[in-house]
């Protein structure tokens, strides 16, 4: 996917701009930072992958990027564009217009993302019927498109099913259809795969991917899964305690990572490591979001961390066009990470 | 859909048949018997027999009961051993009396419940929250009778507004005089029903409210009252079960509420057959009242289940 992405002339604007954002929770016994400052352009047509574990942040970044968490709770700071839209500055009703219209999202479950006492065909139809004014019927009949072109078998059949009486993969689908039943330009994936049995994780991947060639579309992709963002993305971004560590094109991240958080997430996984390896386990625990460190977050779970990383959060360092880290030791040369991926590393094991 | 409903339809028989049992069994187990009860001590013993002949209770238990029952099937409910009257004519009127002031105190009970719960739900942790949800214990919690005791004393004593006893008319009101005789009987009643739903629907919203396709309701931009609609039809089941039988207590009529009204209802007619050991009247009403309760729980059912399809089973 990303060679074909490679031959189209840049867009002159992203359509996704965020800059500098900040999200905490105020709950009543502390915040929590949830984003610490997160920047990033995406162009038409790109697939940019978010990788990280459970609380770094990864869904929360989605979510702000809808505004859909809860206002009471949240404090949002910093600017966001989506296609020529203003998100930050938009009262609720102009935003409304722009959600399933301009920007859409797949949750990670579908079992619990859908409603479960209206039919498929309903709650694709009345998002139609909400952004384009069409009659019931004319969206009914874009609905079943829909549903066969995420290639759901008897789709007529299905259309009127609830989503309790499909399969969870069926459900997905269903899922994409109707997240892409108002032709967004920005598609935002939270985990789309990982509630799903592995055989069918493939096959929604590869829908997924075959869609966004065809529709053009700009997709954020969230994941905790290192192959899967490998699969989807044209570039990756690793995020950690609600920071983007590390950004770059897929291959270089994987191949040369420039973050020891990278490094080490990479080897923790059975696609990073040589069969007959033992995995290795990132040390420690996930830092307290209500109470960062204040140099870099990862400090102190990195084997490779000196006293100058734990006095300030390190600056977001370029390496080359698009390739960011967040580690002062990479970016000053000092440090090396190697290539989890070559096989002396096996050989090297005593 | 047709076989869920005509399921539900067969399950009311043995429901039916078994309250129709226990009802003839509890009121021929109390002590006592019936005619020492209504003759005075000093008629002749040939004719307190004749007596127990004319109504045949002088025969084996199961044989009343099935002749009892054979009489029911018919639609004979028997003669009040009381006032002679036959037991539909009151009944029936009794019935209607309660109808008229439990309909309108369950629209209102259940549309105030609806709307505070909801509101309540969707301003959570507000000072509106914390009031509606007051009034909702509030309702449940204040004994009713005195509530109308209450009432009485400021509407119709203090202010003089409205009539403080009676009924004032049979059958159906027609008049602005005779809706003045309901307006505190069934504001009264429409308290407990009030706060029970509201507090349901409350619990209810929140609960939907925090569910995952909620927001996803929200990313596909519909509009607020579009997704208020997605939210009321999940929350109506559970709040649908709750009504029919907040409808049922009410269609039993309260005697407490009945007596301050001195309203001649199905509470009071009910009252009166245990005091004189009607038995063709007290069994008649609570079966007749049983059987209300099972087509309301039918009726729940299946709009249940046409709301929700998970329930279709």
């Amino acid at each position: 996917m990303s060679q074909v992405l490679a031959n189209l002339p840049r867009a002159t604007e992203p359509v996704v701009s965020v800059e500098d954002l900040h999200v905490r929770f105020l709950l009543r016994e502390a915040t929590v930072a949830a984003i610490n400052g997160v920047s990033f352009d995406l162009e038409a047509g790109q697939v940019l992958g978010i990788l990280g574990e459970s609380g770094s942040g990864k869904s929360v970044t989605l979510r702000s990027l809808m505004r859909l968490l809860p206002p009471a709770r949240t404090r949002t700071e910093g600017r966001i564009r989506i296609a020529g839209h203003e998100i930050t500055a938009m009262d609720e009703t102009a935003l409304r217009h722009v959600r399933g219209a301009k920007v859409a999202m797949i949750f990670q479950e579908p079992m619990v993302a859908l409603d479960p006492v209206f039919t498929i065909g309903v709650q694709i139809a009345e998002t139609i019927v909400r952004h384009e004014g069409i009659s019931y019927s004319a969206a009914n009949q874009r609905a079943l498109e829909l549903l066969e072109m995420v290639q759901i078998p008897s789709a007529a059949r299905r259309l009127k099913s609830y989503p309790h009486e499909m399969s969870g993969g069926m459900r997905q689908r269903a899922m994409i259809a109707l997240a892409l039943s108002c032709r967004p330009t920005v598609l935002l994936a939270d985990e789309p795969t990982t509630a799903l049995d592995v055989t069918v994780q493939i096959q929604i991947i590869l829908l997924l991917r075959q869609l966004q060639q065809e529709l053009g579309m700009a997709v954020i992709f969230v994941t905790h899964d290192v192959g899967v963002a490998i699969e989807v993305a044209d570039r990756i971004a690793v995020m950690y305690a609600g920071r983007f560590v590390e950004v770059g094109p897929t291959e270089k991240v994987i191949d040369t990572p420039a973050h020891p958080y990278t490094a080490a997430l990479l080897t923790s996984t059975v696609l990073g490591s040589t069969f007959g390896r033992r995995l290795e386990a990132i040390p420690g625990t996930p830092p307290d979001l209500r109470a960062l460190p204040a140099g870099c977050s990862f400090a102190p779970r990195c084997r490779h961390a000196q006293d100058r990383c734990r006095v300030h959060m390190p600056p977001e360092a370029v390496l080359a066009p698009g390739r960011i880290t967040r580690c002062v030791r990479v970016a000053d040369g000092e440090l090396d990470l190697g290539s989890p991926n070559l096989s002396e590393r096996s050989i090297a094991k005593p | 859909m047709w076989a869920f409903t005509l399921r539900r339809l067969l399950y009311a028989v043995p429901v039916l048949l078994g309250v129709s049992m226990l009802v003839f069994a509890l009121i021929h187990l109390a002590p006592g018997d019936v005619v020492d009860i209504l003759v005075p001590p000093e008629v002749p013993k040939e004719i307190a027999d004749s007596l127990r002949q004319r109504f045949h209770l002088d025969e084996q238990l199961y044989v009343q009961y099935v002749a009892w029952l054979g009489r029911l099937m018919v639609g004979d409910f028997g003669v009040s051993f009381f006032t002679g009257r036959p037991v539909a004519e009151e009944l029936f009127g009794a019935l209607g009396n309660t109808l008229v002031l439990a309909l309108p105190a369950a629209v209102l009970g259940f549309l105030l419940g609806i709307a505070l719960g909801a509101l309540a739900a969707y301003n959570h942790g507000t000072w509106l929250d914390k009031l509606f949800s007051a009034t909702a214990i509030i309702g449940v919690s204040l004994p009713h009778y005195w509530v109308g005791i209450v009432l009485v004393a400021i509407f119709a004593v203090v202010l003089n507004l409205l009539p403080a006893q009676g009924m004032g008319f049979e059958g159906l009101p027609t008049s602005w005089e005779h809706v003045q005789h309901l307006v505190l009987p069934v504001v009264t009643l429409s308290l407990i029903p009030m706060g029970v739903i509201s507090r349901l629907v409350r619990a209810n919203v929140l609960e939907i409210l925090s569910q995952e396709f909620v927001g996803t309701l929200h990313a596909k931009g519909l509009f607020s009252r579009r997704v208020l609609y997605h939210t009321l039809k999940n929350a109506a089941p559970s709040a649908l079960a709750l009504m029919g039988l907040q409808f049922g207590y009410l269609l039993g009529g309260s005697i407490l509420v009945e007596t301050v009204f001195n309203w001649p209802g199905s509470g009071g007619l009910m009252n009166l057959a245990i005091f004189r050991r009607d038995v063709p009247v007290l069994s008649a009403t609570i079966v007749v009242l049983a059987a209300i309760f099972v087509v309301i729980n039918i009726l729940v059912d299946v709009l249940q289940a046409l709301l929700d399809p998970r329930m279709r089973r």
